[in-house]
């Protein structure tokens, strides 16, 4: 397992995993997470001493394949309940920051 | 009414509740009124309820009253006052997960197992507790305060679906219903001294259920008897073509064995589940358990291991957090919920809503995600826990293939003092005997099994076979009259808060 050596987890990879995530940390948060995540990680790694050569992912809780509906137009959520719970609205449409700059 | 005949109704069960309000006996106003008081008297203390709904649950009560009066009460629950996890959606009642980063949702619609509740003629006297976004063990980690366990308001009633189990024991409610994706329904119902009943995966639609880890999440009950877990089941569940990971079986009826007895059946006690990790007061109780069953016809064989089972925690902390840093994405403060306005860009925006919405539990279990999932670590991490659960899947498999019940300890202590744990792993281990049942997609059921430590309840779980929720609730029942524990905290604040 690449980096088994879980008290190698680093601050930088703190703060380049909460930039994927888009969380935005303190400095004192970074510390925290770096040594709990370090701790949890040296429990997991046991892990890897598993011998799972030839064994199929389990990636549902169920054993249902190939799940198939009708393919049929349902009625959509009318559009005032869709936008009721918005943080920010202008007319019909979610309002937030510019997306793409502009200059 | 006088005060016995309030205490009386307060400890009713569904299924005499039922019968009590087709014969006449009671109304569902006075029932719904009784459990109203006694939130209003003991939440302070027992803190079970982000919502009470007393205004529209008295409507309901009154439109039960009225079909109940006419003859023509068709649906099993009629009038039976019931409350519901925040974690599901409830239309037009505020849902909030346990998080800040729903403090004002209203859902536009209802969670499938709900509407399926209301069909079924259940009334909801409100929202209940739970750890943000159902992650943590103990009923702490939620945005708006931590609940109480009913047994002693001092120690934590377990979690993530804490309030639901403390709602139950504390006599607010008839019925609950919960979720479970490592051990959240059945940990608090054995830290509360209730029935706490996790199905099938796939046997209740997950529509509405606010996602943590997809592959896991499950809703069931929790209630007072078995024969109430299968009462509940029965409204809840069946296919559902808003989720895809549903069986298309319609449901089996689920009271169809709890006449079964235990002559004869073949109970595997792994020795996994026996070891390291469990406390010595748990330990006596479930022997002692394991003693009464083998005295009443139950063969209990001790022989069968399950080598991967000690792997289901570290599978279960690669898969949760996985699943759950996908899941959580959603949370971006554009389209519902909270959302952080007046950074520099969209970017900055969203950085600060999930700063702010997200509680430390949660970012850190998004983060261990991202981190398994990244480039470079998912073969190692994601791809390789997938694959040990396959391999604890055929574990169990092996052990059906010659028992017909797997018996375990549901925790490996009783429940402990509200801030006594603090490392983050210490919690994890709350759930190492629940999560095998969740990593296999397999049903199971937490019951009281006696007392421990300080008098406080001991949960006794046992794993079923996929899609035999009847055979399980066959074998609990038939341990539960033997037993014959009380559900009931003798003497507690909460119940001297009642007048």
């Amino acid at each position: 397992m690449p980096d088994a050596d879980a008290t190698q987890f680093t601050s930088d990879q703190v703060r380049h995993l909460a930039s994927l995530v888009r969380i935005e940390l303190t400095e004192s948060e970074v510390e925290e997470f770096r040594s709990e995540l370090a701790s949890i990680l040296s429990h997991i790694d046991a892990l890897s001493e598993i011998d799972t050569e030839g064994v199929p992912p389990t990636n549902n809780g169920a054993d249902l394949l190939n799940v198939e509906d009708e393919d049929a137009a349902q009625p959509p959520m009318p559009l005032e309940e869709a936008l009721a719970n918005a943080p920010q609205r202008e007319a019909d449409y979610f309002r937030v920051h510019a997306v793409l700059d502009q200059s | 009414m006088t005060a016995d005949a309030d205490s009386e109704m307060l400890s009713i069960t569904l299924a005499e509740g039922a019968r009590r309000l087709r014969a006449g006996e009671i109304t569902s106003r006075r029932l719904t009124e009784a459990f109203l008081d006694r939130i209003a008297a003991t939440d302070d203390e027992v803190h079970a309820f982000v919502t009470v709904t007393s205004e529209a649950a008295l409507a309901e009560a009154d439109e039960a009253d009225a079909l109940l009066a006419s003859g023509d009460a068709q649906a099993p629950l009629t009038g039976l006052p019931v409350a519901i996890k925040d974690v599901l959606m409830t239309k037009g009642v505020r849902t909030t997960a346990g998080s800040r980063m729903l403090d004002s949702l209203i859902p536009p619609y209802d969670a499938t197992a709900v509407g399926l509740l209301r069909d079924a003629g259940a009334i909801s006297v409100g929202k209940t507790n739970m750890d943000e976004f159902a992650m943590g063990s103990s009923t702490e980690h939620s945005a708006w305060f931590p609940t109480s366990n009913p047994w002693d308001l001092e120690r934590v009633p377990g979690g993530s679906s804490g309030g639901s189990a403390a709602a139950v024991a504390a006599q607010q409610c008839i019925a609950s219903l919960g979720s479970d994706t490592g051990g959240s329904i059945r940990q608090p119902a054995s830290f509360c001294g209730v029935v706490g009943l996790k199905p099938t995966y796939g046997r209740v639609s997950r529509y509405g259920l606010i996602a943590f880890a997809s592959s896991l999440d499950q809703i069931g009950p929790f209630t007072r008897t078995v024969e109430d877990a299968a009462l509940l089941l029965q409204a809840i569940a069946g296919p559902d073509p808003l989720d895809s990971t549903c069986y298309h079986e319609p449901a089996p009826d689920f009271s169809a064995q709890l006449e079964r007895g235990l002559d004869g059946l073949k109970v595997a006690a792994p020795r996994e589940f026996f070891g390291e990790g469990m406390d010595d007061d748990v330990a006596a109780p479930i022997v002692a358990a394991l003693d009464l069953m083998s005295a009443h016809g139950a063969v209990i064989d001790r022989s069968p291991s399950m080598p991967s089972v000690p792997m289901a925690l570290p599978v279960y902390y690669i898969l949760a957090p996985s699943e759950c840093s996908a899941n959580l994405a959603r949370f971006d403060g554009v389209k519902y919920g909270y959302g952080a306005r007046g950074g520099e860009s969209m970017w900055s925006d969203m950085e600060a809503t999930r700063k702010h919405g997200f509680g430390r539990e949660v970012k850190r279990r998004i983060l261990l995600g991202a981190y398994a999932l990244s480039a470079g670590y998912y073969d190692a991490y994601y791809l390789q826990a997938q694959k040990v659960r396959t391999l604890i899947r055929r574990e169990f498999d092996r052990v059906f293939a010659e028992h017909d019940v797997i018996v375990a300890p549901t925790a490996p202590t009783v429940a402990f003092k509200r801030g006594a744990i603090t490392d983050p792993y210490q919690m994890y281990l709350n759930d190492i005997f629940t999560i095998p049942a969740n990593i296999a997609g397999l049903p199971a059921i937490s019951i009281p099994g006696g007392f421990g430590a300080d008098g406080m309840p001991v949960g006794l779980q046992f794993v079923g076979q996929r899609l035999q929720e009847a055979d399980l609730l066959g074998v609990a029942n038939a341990y539960e009259r033997l037993a014959d524990w009380p559900t009931t905290p003798p003497v507690t604040a909460a119940n001297v808060g009642s007048t």
